[in-house]
């Protein structure tokens, strides 16, 4: 699941397009060192599903609205279609194939999601996912203005948002107490 | 409404009411979703589209020299390039039901879309040339090397225009902008009219807005070096309707053509036609003999995907004393865009909608549908129904406010009542039958969302009067839903040797849960644990007929023909068991997976049963009742439209000073028959009234007197976040359907049908003290501003 290092060149690899360059940047992905040859235009998104096949993280908009790309930079949350790939030398990239490797079981804001019914199709899943993992990895139980905050950056079309609301906070009582 | 997480049936009742936790879930969440785009294919290139920057403008020439020599380009096709190839035609869209062109004659008139646009372009975002090189941003680079020059034409934007003399002509083979005309009456309106103690008529416009799915469209195309078929992948709704659509263009048979839909984020009507990029691709893949795959990115989308709602209704309601309606005359323009790519669809809907829950004697609707050098127009979600709703609605409440009634009352006293079930209004449905709702209670829904709503109490503070200039309001609204729409859909059940079983449905997913729902139809039907039972949908392989997942159709369809395959399948399980244990079938029944004798008698499990059955396809000589193998095949075809239907209430805060409008209550009550998973239904239910505030309260599709787009990103076209949509209070009635043996009625766009005419409502009883009539949404804050402001200047 996790690409070997250093990652094999593809054919969508893109070729070089005046005025660009090539740079090597080594970043850890899920956990695997990577080293890999990124012209300077690619998007940290594409890098990831393309370059890497991690394509979990989905592009709704590639301008920094939807928050469907989202995935842990540093433990951050971050657009990754606001990203260059060059941008991201030595930093740590977790995406949601991290959460729960092979089958193993679900982490609690997956299984939370499952269990309140927070997803339809699906393809805004991993970006909510992903920002509201990182909610529950903050030391304190971050407020309601906080968790609301950060649930509208993202958008959903199909559920309606109450039950991704219920997730997240069924999710934050498991990490933190009610 | 709770949500029971039992997956394990411990009590033996139905699968069928049960809030059965999605399989789908795992996957998704894992990160293994299979969206088109995720689909690496080795060899694959990548395609992108030049498009239209004019509105309206003739082409004279185009010169890609300078984009083929561009780096990793593989090639370019511009419309001289695909000339030979037939013009795109959405067919079964287009084909006026028999019923319906007797009774009515409308014109429709045809503007099939050349694939890539020749000598014109009509609006912008039309495709003009097709790039292919080794990566998307290679091929978008060279794009910027397409040398086209054009000459602008007059545009045509405003649909009221599009009849007039001067308007200029959008397609050379038609004599006028007319796409369709459609005309109903029923008994004798000018009467009517004429005797009426009241006559309220008032102009009301459905502004444009879009689907936007946050999945845009994809397509990828393969042709097999072996047995030289083609594979399509496309996140569409219809993916038979794309299969054969390939075929015809491409001058293959249907055999030889593999459509798969198989992770669709999200569709809402969007991705329920066909595209010329659908069609692009493969040809692409073909003459290439390499992958190809195209994704849109979310300004195409925007801009050249096709957009809905854009209708104007002159309406007129007539009412007696008491506020009984004697007459309803209304005048729909429609506006189709660029090219009529689904005929009757929008206008006929909102032609036999109109008229909701509401008894009304007398009826006089024409709809008009109009070309415009702007995007086309197609059904999304709720397809015609939440423009006519907001007109309809919307008048009812001008009634009220003219008799002195109340909102609330005025509906009650007009409700058809469930007494009168199966009720037939006169019209004539979308099949061309006589229109007939088939079950509901009206007054049910109304009396619940009223007491819900707790109009006595929003009164009370009204009566309080403004704090801090925020001004509280309270609307109503109805609707009723012809949904289940023909004329078949298609199921296949196996049980395989290892006793587990396959469900195949024509009905692609777009995240409507047909994996757990269906397998569940399944699981009642034959008796087998829903673990045991697969799902697959929106495979042409696996299902050669089919037609799709639109218009609230895939659960009373491929529902209802997964229900009677399962039947037939059980039949034939226990008449096999029957062989094997040496009993007669009625004294075996088949429960959780196994067929056994009354009590202590003989058993045997399906695995070892199927593990022993003829294989599909070999037969077996015994009596041959339905075959022999562990399998059938049924197309399940609807005898009329199972009709949903809803009333909503809301209760807003108006901030007269900014114009900001706040949800501090919204109510829902729905009535969609047998439920067969209520968490999926609930879930439909709010997704959908979520894209109905969106467009509401902010949603607007732009353009500009020169037929650009002003609305072209996530910046500037709002998409409501968690923050704008507040949770639901939601209630539901159950009448089951009598046109389906399972009682059920489709609900994927009930939800998005109310909400424009709900909150309008809402709004102008919060700002009735200004006088303000709300004619359009949506409802932003500069536009209630501007609606407090004139009405201010008026008087
Ligand atoms: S794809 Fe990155 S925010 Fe939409
Ligand atoms: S589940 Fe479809 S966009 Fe959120």
């Amino acid at each position: 699941m996790t690409p070997s290092v250093p990652v094999q060149t593809t054919v969508r690899t893109p070729p070089l397009a005046e005025p660009s360059g090539w740079h090597r940047i080594t970043l850890t992905v899920n956990g695997e060192q990577i080293t890999a040859e990124v012209e300077s235009r690619l998007l940290l998104s594409d890098f990831l599903r393309d370059r890497l096949g991690l394509t979990g993280t989905h592009v709704g908009c590639e301008h920094g609205v939807c928050g469907a790309c989202t995935v842990l930079l540093d433990d951050e949350p971050v657009r990754t279609c606001l990203a260059l790939a060059v941008q991201c030398d030595g930093v740590s990239v977790r995406t949601v194939e991290s959460l729960a490797p092979g089958d193993a079981p679900l982490t609690s804001v997956q299984r939370a999601f499952h269990e309140c019914h927070g997803m339809q199709c699906g393809f805004c899943t991993p970006g909510f996912v992903m920002t509201a993992t990182a909610l529950t990895e903050q030391p304190e139980r971050p407020g309601p203005e906080e968790v609301a905050d950060a649930l509208g950056g993202h958008l959903c079309r199909c559920t309606g948002y109450r039950n991704i609301r219920r997730a997240v906070c069924q999710a934050l009582d498991e990490r933190f107490g009610e | 409404m709770s949500h029971d997480s039992d997956p394990g049936r411990q009590d033996g009742g139905s699968w069928i009411g049960r809030s059965v936790p999605r399989v789908e879930d795992d996957r998704l969440l894992r990160g293994n979703g299979r969206y088109v785009d995720d689909i690496a294919l080795p060899g694959a290139v990548e395609a992108a589209f030049l498009r239209s920057p004019h509105a309206h403008a003739r082409i004279d020439s185009v010169d890609v020299k300078a984009a083929l020599e561009a780096p990793g380009v593989i090639a370019v096709w511009t419309g001289a390039d695909v000339a030979d190839l037939p013009p795109m035609l959405n067919k079964e869209e287009l084909r006026t039901p028999p019923g319906l062109a007797e009774l009515l004659d409308p014109t429709v008139r045809m503007t099939p879309m050349p694939l890539l646009a020749a000598d014109k372009v009509l609006y912008v975002g039309q495709p003009v040339a097709l790039v292919v090189a080794e990566n998307r941003y290679l091929a978008e680079d060279a794009l910027e090397l397409v040398d086209v020059r054009y000459t602008p034409l007059p545009v045509l934007v405003d649909p009221e225009d599009a009849l007039s003399e001067r308007a200029p002509l959008l397609h050379d083979d038609l004599p006028d902008n007319l796409a369709v005309a459609v005309e109903t009456r029923v008994g004798d309106p000018d009467a009517a009219f004429a005797s009426a103690h009241t006559v309220v008529g008032e102009r009301f416009e459905a502004h444009r807005y879009v689907a936007s799915p946050i999945e845009t469209r994809a397509v990828q195309a393969q042709v097999d070096p072996y047995s030289g078929r083609l594979t399509v992948w496309s996140g569409t709704q219809t993916p038979h309707r794309l299969r054969d659509a390939v075929a015809h263009t491409l001058g293959l048979t249907a055999g030889t053509v593999h459509v798969v839909a198989a992770d669709v984020g999200g569709g809402f009507g969007q991705k329920g036609i066909l595209y010329v990029e659908e069609l692009l691709v493969p040809h692409a893949a073909r003459r290439l003999g390499r992958p190809v795959l195209w994704r849109e990115d979310r300004n195409e989308n925007l801009t050249a995907s096709s957009h809905a709602r854009e209708q104007i209704h002159s309406i007129e309601l007539a009412a007696d004393a008491e506020g009984r309606l004697i007459g309803v005359r209304d005048r729909i323009l429609v506006n189709f865009g660029a090219y009529n790519m689904t005929g009757l669809v929008v206008p006929y809907n909102s032609l036999c909608h109109l008229l909701g829950p509401y008894r009304v004697p007398h009826v006089d609707i024409a709809v008009t549908g109009v070309l415009t050098n702007t995007t086309f127009a197609t059904p999304y979600r709720g397809a015609g129904r939440p423009e006519t709703v907001f007109a309809m609605e919307r008048a009812m409440d001008r009634l009220a406010a003219e008799l002195g009634i109340a909102p609330e009352e005025l509906r009650a006293r007009n409700l058809v009542g469930p007494e009168e079930m199966p009720y037939r209004t006169g019209l004539v449905d979308r099949s061309g039958s006589p229109q007939s709702y088939d079950s509901g209670d009206f007054p049910e829904l109304l009396r619940r969302a009223v007491a819900k709503a707790d109009v006595a109490g929003v009164r009370a503070r009204q009566r309080a009067g403004a704090h801090d200039g925020r001004r509280i309001g309270i609307g109503f609204a109805m609707y009723i839903e012809a949904t289940g729409l023909g004329p078949f859909e298609t199921a296949r059940i196996d049980v395989a040797p290892t006793g587990r079983v396959q469900v195949a449905i024509g009905a692609p997913s777009q995240g409507q849960g047909h994996r757990t729902s269906m397998a569940q139809i399944a699981a009642e039907a034959i008796g087998v644990p829903l673990g045991l039972i697969d799902v697959t949908g929106g495979d042409t392989d696996a299902t050669p007929f089919g037609v799709g997942t639109i218009a609230s159709r895939a659960l009373v369809n491929a529902g209802n023909a997964t229900h009677r395959a399962g039947r037939l399948v059980r039949e034939k399980i226990i008449d096999a068991a029957a062989r094997r244990l040496g009993v007669t079938a009625d004294r075996l029944d088949l429960i959780d997976g196994v067929v056994a004798e009354e009590p202590g008698g003989v058993s045997i499990g399906l695995a070892e049963l199927a593990g022993r059955a003829p294989l599909p396809g070999t037969p077996e000589p015994t009596d041959g009742r339905h075959g022999t193998e562990l399998s059938e095949t049924v197309h399940f075809r609807p005898p009329g439209f199972a009709v949903a239907s809803g009333a909503h209430a809301a209760v807003v805060e108006v901030d007269e000073h900014t114009g900001q409008v706040k949800i501090l209550h919204y109510v829902v009550v729905h009535d969609a028959g047998v439920i067969v998973n209520p968490m999926i239904a609930e879930g439909q239910v709010t997704g959908g009234i979520a894209q109905g505030i969106g467009g509401a309260l902010y949603e607007e599709m732009v353009y500009g007197p020169d037929g650009q787009p002003r609305t072209g990103t996530y910046m500037d076209y709002l998409v409501p976040t968690s923050s704008e949509i507040p949770d639901l209070d939601m209630d539901e009635l159950f009448t089951p359907s009598p046109m389906n043996d399972l009682g059920v009625k489709g609900l994927g766009e009930g939800g998005a049908i109310a909400p424009q005419a709900v909150l309008a409502n809402a709004v102008e009883d919060a700002l009735r003290p200004f006088g303000v009539v709300v004619r359009r949404g949506p409802l932003s804050p500069s536009r209630v501003r501007d609606l407090i402001r004139t009405a201010a200047t008026r008087d």
